[in-house]
């Protein structure tokens, strides 16, 4: 009994760590739209900043992958 | 992850399943320290066809290269411009190290497209070697070339006095924080479009049990493709954002004054 509600516990924990996903996305959109309307601006110095906008999504992206990191360690680990 | 608990439903497989690692040889299905398994097998295709590429592909040095010396070359230009462009001319030095993680990483991220295929680097142990290998790398390059100079990169000068501990602290935390997400951004990013087309997948079969499948499986097909296409843009801009972050890691070393 303990035992199956530590499990539920863990089973909604992992869903809820899900949520961090979309506030990744919503890091990752602004990122690559403010890139866009910048380009679109001066398309001459977009090229240049490719890197960079790569660099940007990297960092936003992490932080939901450490919210996929809590659901899995609570699946598989907990 | 035992395989027998979750047959007995209606999933035939279950979308992890793709992940497990297995003995190739013998039945006994333990994994010791040198049992040559699935993952070394496909890393070890990783490097043979890296090599193939490399050495067998540019064996002829013609001045009009031929189709595959020109990849060779495209992709050594590629990389050796990031470098160039991110860690500046200092950090040009590190490119065959850089070099060789891209070309492993992409390797090993299209050769996990192959239907049926093991993607090593879907696991984060196989990740976290690379990670914490440039994390090594890199924090010895900044000690060395700088001495404690290096520990300028935590105290932001250009920050008012009474902000900078604060900084300092948080700059610490981000720094002891990258290998873990350099090796999880990787590994996430495989895991879970693979992991997502096997759940496609396991919808396709549907039209052989209820007419219900007459609707799902066209769109069951459909999304596989489609996922597939994504995943093949994936596993490209991945191995890219690796190496970049490890030439902006790199530039930190080297120029450690913001």
């Amino acid at each position: 009994m303990e035992g199956s509600i530590v499990q539920m516990g863990a089973y909604i924990g992992a869903g809820l760590a899900c949520m961090g996903m979309g506030g990744a996305a919503v890091g990752v959109g602004n990122v690559a739209g403010n890139f866009l309307s910048g380009a679109l601006r001066n398309p001459s110095a977009a090229a240049g900043q490719t890197a960079t906008l790569f660099i940007g999504i990297a960092f936003a992206e992490a932080l939901g992958i450490f919210s996929f990191l809590v659901a899995l360690l609570l699946m598989f680990a907990v | 992850m035992s395989e027998a608990a979750h047959n007995s439903e209606g999933l035939v497989f279950h979308p992890m399943d793709q992940f497990i690692v297995r003995p190739l040889f013998g039945d006994d299905g333990v994994v010791g320290p040198l049992t040559f398994t699935n993952a070394a097998l496909w890393m070890l295709v990783a490097v043979l066809m890296a090599t193939l590429l490399f050495v067998v592909g540019t064996r002829g040095r013609s001045i009009v290269p031929t189709r595959v010396q020109s990849i060779a070359e495209l992709a050594y230009g590629f990389v050796h411009k990031m470098v160039e462009d991110v860690s500046g001319k200092d950090g040009l030095k590190f490119f065959p190290y850089i070099f060789t993680l891209f070309i492993f990483i992409v390797f090993s991220n299209f050769l996990g497209l192959i239907p049926g295929a093991f993607t090593s680097t879907s696991h984060i142990a196989v990740t976290a070697v690379l990670a914490v290998a440039v994390f090594l790398t890199v924090t010895i390059v900044g000690f060395v070339k700088n001495g404690a100079g290096f520990l300028g990169l935590f105290w932001v000068t250009s920050a008012p006095l009474p902000l900078r501990p604060i900084l300092a602290l948080i700059e610490i935390i981000s720094y002891f924080v990258r290998p873990v997400s350099h090796s999880i951004r990787l590994a996430g990013n495989m895991m879970a479009g693979h992991a997502v087309i096997k759940v496609f997948a396991a919808f396709a079969p549907l039209i052989l049990m209820s007419t219900i499948g007459l609707a799902v499986t066209p769109l069951s097909i459909l999304a596989i493709t489609a996922m597939y296409g994504l995943e093949i843009l994936v596993a490209f801009i991945q191995a890219y954002v690796f190496t970049i972050l490890t030439c902006v890691y790199l530039k930190d070393a080297l120029h450690p004054h913001h």
